[in-house]
């Protein structure tokens, strides 16, 4: 607790010193642009060097010896701890809780919708909560599985004792509290209401400087997602045990590579994007103001080119948890895992070409329409081959309906109603007319929460007793995955109607006819908000009371279910030996892999 | 019992870490050249192939003559640590820090001239000090890790069996170097 207490006040102390000094040289306010930048930049230096930045590392480059850290028992996970495990479990509860604050502001953005006018609040509160929703689920979907179950399992799969930095990996959770504290604390500075996608001229123009907290903390957050993605491409490649083939990883180390590649290369686009932006409201450029001869559409275009993959970055983890869950509880070899890999290197690549379809009304030039249109469309092939191996594992198998699989079905029946919805909007013809309507806003939801948070939730579930060494409590989860798929479709089916018929999305206003339909969405959102009261009660109750959950409680044969629950400190006691598929379910005498120097039985 | 090997519970570092190393480093250069993409296309959206006339060519000329001579003395440096030729590693890496200075100080020259001729609020303003900006930072950033690995050299770290954080903060300033070949036809030379 030591570290983070020495983290808080440096970064406090950091923001405060450096923003006065600033404005005393500048002769401006301390909320003024400059100094903000430079409160922040120094207010980020100030926690890392308080949580251990300098006494796990830096000493080093001056000739110090170092001084890890060594804090035992519950206070290492508020220390610079290195362990991939305690890293992982990290980036797990942090991304949870900030979900569930998401969540909360999606309440009070359907509060405001149950009925016409201004109701709840007014437009300008609804446009602050509704970015922020925005951003904070972004950041839940970027990371939350890829952060958190990427870290704890990587290394684990493959037969390796951590990650191959383990300090960058810890840097990298360790910048995530500045950006949610900044983001959270905008409103201090008028909040920020340009969306989470900070379109200017209103970003630019917008009267609220929580848009500088919003720039750098985004900034921030996309450092920490490039080094998790070279951490974990870095680790694949060079760190695999003995006999573990690239042909031999499990499913969902190859869906995390693959959206760490995406991380890795284009999210310095956002991060270049949001500079500009920055530099446009402090340093008085011009890139995007139209007045001074700048484009706004450069700035749509950098973007997109981050945000579209940045949508795979969310998804394609979450796709390697539920095949992963299906394999398991189907008892089956993977279906296709050949063609799932080669799915997942075709959409890393595909992904990066088409991001102008969402920018199909925004003026850009007109023979640009036909060429993205195509190349959108060609996206939903690998995906099929994806939902293909799910359906094709699942077919005749010996399905075993717990939690995890419950919700990796529900993946499959989400996702799917969130790919076929793509194409309307991947079209050029209807997408003209779909364009900033709830049909997108229910498109969008439908993928995410589909591809991505239902991917989160069946992780939780299938990983728990992994992780926290106690068994959740299966009624309780049955009750809470049938809920929850339930509600998801209550709540977002009814918004594509709504939206074909003329809704328009980041409005807190709609025409009269409407009224029933909405009132209707927001009493299911309500229902669909409460599943998740089920949720945290049961992880929370179970982690602290729920029964010692044995090392294989699925039976499983992945490497990760060869060690106790949790895992020891070094992972394996002995150097494990990969001598076979992971997925060989009902081969006689198929194993996997040797750990401990005696085989495991794999039945 | 004399046959059995020492219980490893993973793969001896030695056999991972170079590897890892390098595989690390050169994936941070993708990603880096991702980031000078974004800014160099900004460039060239907002304001085309324009550039107005009172740039000062001569002093451009003369800090790109520099930047590439301190690439080569920055070899230099990581050729000689290679062989354990200390003396050499100091005075080159003494060099190479110099020219990078050079360099920074010729881009606060070059600044005060440009602030004058067309401000930031112009398109090739913006283009101009965000990319220069940027490439500046990252000189800086190279000049202290070079500071870093010159003070820890010139205390007896680093040898022919071990010179990797020499060899990372060359790379780094090879590719600065690169960036800046790049970036100084887009601005000066249309």
């Amino acid at each position: 607790m030591r570290a983070l207490i020495r983290a808080v006040s440096g970064g406090a102390g950091g923001y405060v010193i450096a923003a006065f000094v600033t404005s005393l040289i500048t002769g401006g306010s301390v909320s003024d642009g400059v100094p903000v930048t430079f409160g922040y930049i120094f207010a980020l230096l100030g926690w890392l060097h308080g949580i251990g930045v300098w006494n796990a590392w830096a000493r080093e480059w001056f000739g110090l010896p170092p001084k890890p850290d060594n804090a035992k028992g519950w206070t290492r996970y508020f220390t610079f701890s290195t362990d991939h495990k305690v890293i992982g479990s990290q980036y797990l509860v942090t991304f949870l809780v900030v979900f569930l604050v998401g969540g909360l502001m999606a309440m009070v953005i359907r509060l405001e919708l149950a009925g016409t006018g201004e109701g709840f609040i007014d437009a300008d509160t609804y446009n602050k909560v509704m970015s922020m929703h925005g951003i904070l689920m972004v950041a839940v979907a970027v990371a939350a599985v890829l952060g958190s179950f990427g870290n704890y399992l990587v290394p684990l799969m493959i037969g390796a004792d951590d990650m191959a930095f383990p300090r960058i990996n810890a840097l990298s959770f360790w910048l995530i509290p500045p950006v949610a504290i900044s983001l959270l604390s905008a409103p201090l500075l008028g909040s920020f209401e340009a969306g989470w996608t900070a379109y200017p001229p209103l970003s630019v123009v917008a009267a609220g400087d929580g848009q500088l907290l919003f720039n750098m903390g985004v900034i921030t957050f996309g450092l920490s997602s490039i080094l998790g993605g070279l951490n974990i491409i870095t680790t694949v490649a060079t760190m695999r045990a003995p006999g573990m083939t690239w042909g031999r990883l499990p499913i969902f180390v190859w869906a995390t590579f693959s959206a760490s590649l995406l991380s890795l290369v284009i999210t310095q686009f956002f991060a270049a994007s949001l500079v500009l932006i920055h530099l446009d409201r402090v340093a008085g450029t011009t890139f995007f103001g139209a007045a001074g001869g700048g484009d706004a559409l450069l700035y749509e275009h950098m973007f997109w080119f981050y945000s579209h993959p940045a949508v795979y970055i969310m998804v394609l983890p979450g796709f390697g948890v539920a095949l992963e869950v299906i394999t398991h509880f189907s008892r089956k070899p993977l279906f296709a895992y050949k063609a799932v890999v080669g799915a997942f290197l075709t959409i890393v690549g595909l992904s990066s070409l088409v991001w102008a379809h969402h920018m199909f009304t925004s003026g850009m030039a007109a023979y640009l329409h036909a060429p993205f249109m195509v190349l959108t469309e060609a996206i939903s092939v690998p995906t099929g081959v994806i939902f293909l191996s799910a359906v094709g594992t699942m077919w005749r198998g010996k399905l075993w309906m717990q939690t995890p699989m419950l919700l990796a079905g529900g993946w499959v029946f989400n996702f799917l109603i969130g790919g076929i919805t793509g194409l309307f909007l991947a079209d050029v013809a209807t997408d003209v007319q779909l364009h900033d309507s709830y049909f997108v806003v229910a498109h969008f939801h439908y993928t995410i929460i589909g591809g991505s948070i239902f991917g989160l939730l069946a992780a939780v579930f299938f990983w728990f007793p992994k992780i926290t060494g106690r068994m959740y409590n299966e009624t309780m989860g049955k009750i809470f995955a049938v809920w929850v798929s339930v509600a998801l479709a209550l709540v977002f089916i009814p918004m594509f109607w709504v939206g074909v018929n003329g809704m328009n999305r980041r409005v807190n206003d709609y025409q009269q006819d409407l009224e029933t339909a909405n009132n209707f969405i927001s009493w299911m959102a309500l229902l669909l908000g409460l599943s998740f009261v089920l949720f945290a009660v049961n992880l929370v109750w179970s982690a602290l009371r729920g029964p010692k959950a044995p090392d294989n409680p699925w039976g499983a044969s992945t490497l990760e279910w060869q060690v106790s629950s949790p895992p020891p400190e070094h992972n394996f006691p002995l150097l494990p030996e990969v001598v076979g598929h992971p997925y060989d379910y009902g081969v006689p005498d198929a194993q996997h892999a040797v750990v401990g120097g005696s085989a495991k039985s794999e039945d | 019992m004399a046959l059995a090997a020492p219980a490893a519970h993973a793969r001896a570092e030695a056999t991972y870490r170079p590897q890892a190393n390098r595989l690390g480093l050169w994936l941070f250069f993708l990603s880096e050249t991702f980031l000078f993409s974004a800014m160099i296309s900004a460039r060239f959206v907002t304001s085309g192939t324009d550039t107005p006339e009172h740039l000062n060519q001569p002093l451009a000329l003369g800090i790109t003559i520099v930047l590439l001579l301190s690439s080569i003395s920055a070899y230099l440096s990581e050729n000689a640590i290679a062989h354990d030729d200390r003396a050499g590693f100091i005075r080159y890496t003494r060099i190479t820090i110099f020219l990078g200075l050079v360099f920074t100080a010729g881009v606060v020259l070059e600044w005060q001239e440009a602030l004058a001729d067309f401000p930031a609020g112009t398109i090739y303003g913006s283009a101009f000090f965000a990319l220069i900006g940027l490439h500046a930072f990252h000189v800086v950033t190279g000049i202290m890790a070079l500071g870093v690995v010159l003070n820890l050299g010139g205390k007896g770290h680093y040898g022919s069996e071990d010179y990797w954080p020499v060899e990372g903060t060359v790379k780094y300033w090879h590719l600065v170097d690169l960036m800046w070949v790049v970036i100084y036809p887009s601005l000066y030379l249309f």
